[in-house]
This record gives C-alpha cells, sequence and structure tokens, in this order.
C-alpha cells in the first residue's frame, strides 16, 4: 500500500469521516491542540532556559528536567493524540502539503533529540558537560520545535 | 461615536486596509500571534502550575516567577502588539465576533485576577516562598488563571469561525 493510499484510508474511517462532517469537532479538536501547544512550549522553553543559564538558576537542571519531563510527555501525548484527530479529518490535502511533511520530520528530531540529547545534558553533573555544548544543544532544542510550530501553523495556510 | 462607529472608521483608514488586503504581513501577524502563545501562556502556565504545587516544588515560588518573568512579559508585549495589529486589519467584523467579545471579557478577567493575586497572595509570598504546595488561595488563583488562560485561547480560535455573526 502506498503511502498516499494510506492517507485516502484514513480520510474515510468513519472517524476521519465523523471529524470532517461536523461543524464544532475540527475546531474542538483544534483547541486542544492549542491548548497543548501553550503546556509543551512552557515545558521546553522552561528546560532550555535553564540550559542556557537565562531561566530558573535556584535548581540544578538534573532536578528541573526531572519536574518538568512529566508536563513534556503529558503534553506531547495530547499534541499527537488530538494531531493524529485532525490529521484523519484531512490526511489527502497534508499529503500535498510541504509544510506537514516538513512538520513531521522536525516533530521527530525535536522529539529524539530533546530525550537524547537535551536529557543528557541536563542530567549530567555540573561540570561535565562544556557550558557552549549545553548552549548548542539547548538552542538546537529550541530552533527544532519552533520549526515544528511553524510548519503547524504553515498548513493551515492553503 | 459609537464603538461600532470607531471600528467602521478604524476599517477605513489606509493602514488597516493595507494590512487587510497584504498577501505576507497578515498570516506572519497571525503566526506569531499563535506562537508567541508558547513564550507568553507557556510560561504562564508553568507558574501556575508550580502555584498549585504540582511542578519544581523544590524550586521557590518566587524563584519561578521571577526568573520567568522578563520573558513572560517579552511574550505579553509581542502578543498584545499582534494582537492589536489583527484587530486593526479586520475591526467591525471582529467586534461584532461574539468569541471576540467573550476573549475580551475573558482577558480582562484574567487581568483582574492577576492584579488581586498580586495585590494580596503575593504580598505575603516570603510566608510560603518554599512551600511545595502554596496556601489555598494561592493555588485558587493559579487554577483561576489556567482556566480563563483555557478560555481565551479556545474563544480567539473560535473568533476565525463566523457562525454566529451578526450582520454589520
Amino acid at each position: 500500500m502506498s503511502v498516499l493510499s494510506f492517507f485516502t484510508w484514513c480520510e474515510y474511517t468513519p472517524l476521519g469521516e465523523a471529524i470532517r462532517n461536523s461543524r464544532w469537532l475540527f475546531p474542538a479538536i483544534e483547541s486542544i491542540h492549542l491548548l497543548g501547544l501553550a503546556v509543551i512550549g512552557g515545558a521546553v522553553l522552561v528546560v532550555n532556559l535553564r540550559v542556557l543559564g537565562l531561566g530558573i538558576e535556584r535548581q540544578p537542571a538534573a532536578q528541573l528536567w526531572r519536574d518538568i519531563r512529566p508536563w513534556l510527555m503529558g503534553s506531547l501525548t495530547a499534541m499527537l493524540i488530538s494531531g493524529v484527530l485532525l490529521f484523519t479529518s484531512e490526511a489527502t490535502k497534508l499529503y500535498y502539503h510541504e509544510a506537514f511533511w516538513v512538520k513531521m520530520i522536525s516533530l521527530l528530531l525535536a522529539t529524539l533529540f530533546t530525550f537524547t540529547v537535551l536529557r543528557r545534558v541536563a542530567l549530567a553533573d555540573p561540570g561535565r558537560v562544556r557550558p557552549v555544548w549545553g548552549r548548542a544543544a539547548a538552542v538546537t532544542s529550541i530552533l527544532l520545535w519552533s520549526t515544528v510550530g511553524v510548519c503547524g501553523r504553515w498548513i493551515g495556510f492553503s | 461615536m459609537s464603538l461600532l462607529g470607531f471600528c467602521q472608521w478604524l476599517g477605513s483608514t489606509e493602514g488597516s486596509i493595507a494590512l487587510h488586503e497584504s498577501i505576507w504581513a497578515y498570516p506572519i501577524i497571525e503566526s506569531l500571534h499563535v506562537l508567541t502563545l508558547c513564550v507568553f501562556l507557556g510560561l504562564t502556565v508553568m507558574l501556575d502550575l508550580r502555584l498549585l504545587g504540582v511542578t519544581m516544588v523544590r524550586t521557590p515560588a518566587s524563584e519561578v516567577a521571577g526568573r520567568l518573568l522578563p520573558w513572560t512579559i517579552a511574550g505579553f508585549a509581542v502578543m498584545v502588539t499582534t494582537g492589536a495589529l489583527l484587530f486593526y486589519a479586520i475591526p467591525v467584523k471582529t467586534y461584532l465576533n461574539i468569541f471576540f467579545r467573550i476573549k475580551v471579557a475573558l482577558l480582562v478577567l484574567a487581568g483582574v485576577n492577576a492584579a488581586v493575586f498580586q495585590l494580596t497572595i503575593w504580598r505575603s509570598m516570603d510566608q510560603w516562598d518554599v512551600d511545595p504546595v502554596p496556601p489555598l488561595r494561592a493555588r485558587l488563583a493559579a487554577g483561576v488563571s489556567l482556566v480563563l488562560w483555557a478560555g481565551i485561547v479556545v474563544a480567539g480560535r473560535m473568533i476565525a469561525y463566523n457562525w454566529f455573526d451578526k450582520s454589520s
């Protein structure tokens, strides 16, 4: 089965049909997606600002990472679920939308980067990671997540 | 001049028409407005969650508030500026939109909630600054803030839909 036929199949599942044919379901799910955006944005920023030395200071980065992680994973889960629902309602359109593919690739990279590199930087003993590498990791994380957000917005313009 | 009259005048100005008809400026301002949500509201949510005692409980509340505040203010400035420009581009239709009116009302309530918090509970902050779970009144203010801002986001998104528009 090709990717396109899989997308088309998604669009014609009862779920995709129901969201597409409802007047309020799409906006309602979109609102949840937006609320998730605020939480995930805040969680990503709090960790990255800490690593950059521009945010909370009186708390080791490792502790802050452990505190923020459930909110990061929770909001990411809410984003993924609401995102999949939005996707099913207009999958074929998205297949032809460049912003959708750029968003999916940067989402994958941002998630991998956050839970591998950034996690290790945050959890490393102070002094183990050279500050310049810590800052580079934080900037990379912010840029990757920003790309996800910008592409997400761009999907709406078509 | 009535509010509607003011909006009609605003919509007839050159700048408003130019912004309304622009190909790039309007979507870019709108995108900035949506994405700065991460900075302004994201950090506000994090502070509210700290005040609820559900995250960063080992970090003093004043540290979370103080260190995040400059970013929150910067985000707020972008939100207000881009929001004003979005209104400026489409004043009459926006003014008549029920969701816009709900959003403005909720914004006022969120402002009052923040001001009351600032003038009352925050004054005694040094007594509970390091408590993992702040006193009930602080948690209440944080909860109200979260509910109001969630409403503002949802109402803001719904402005794009003209289900209940009155004709102007």
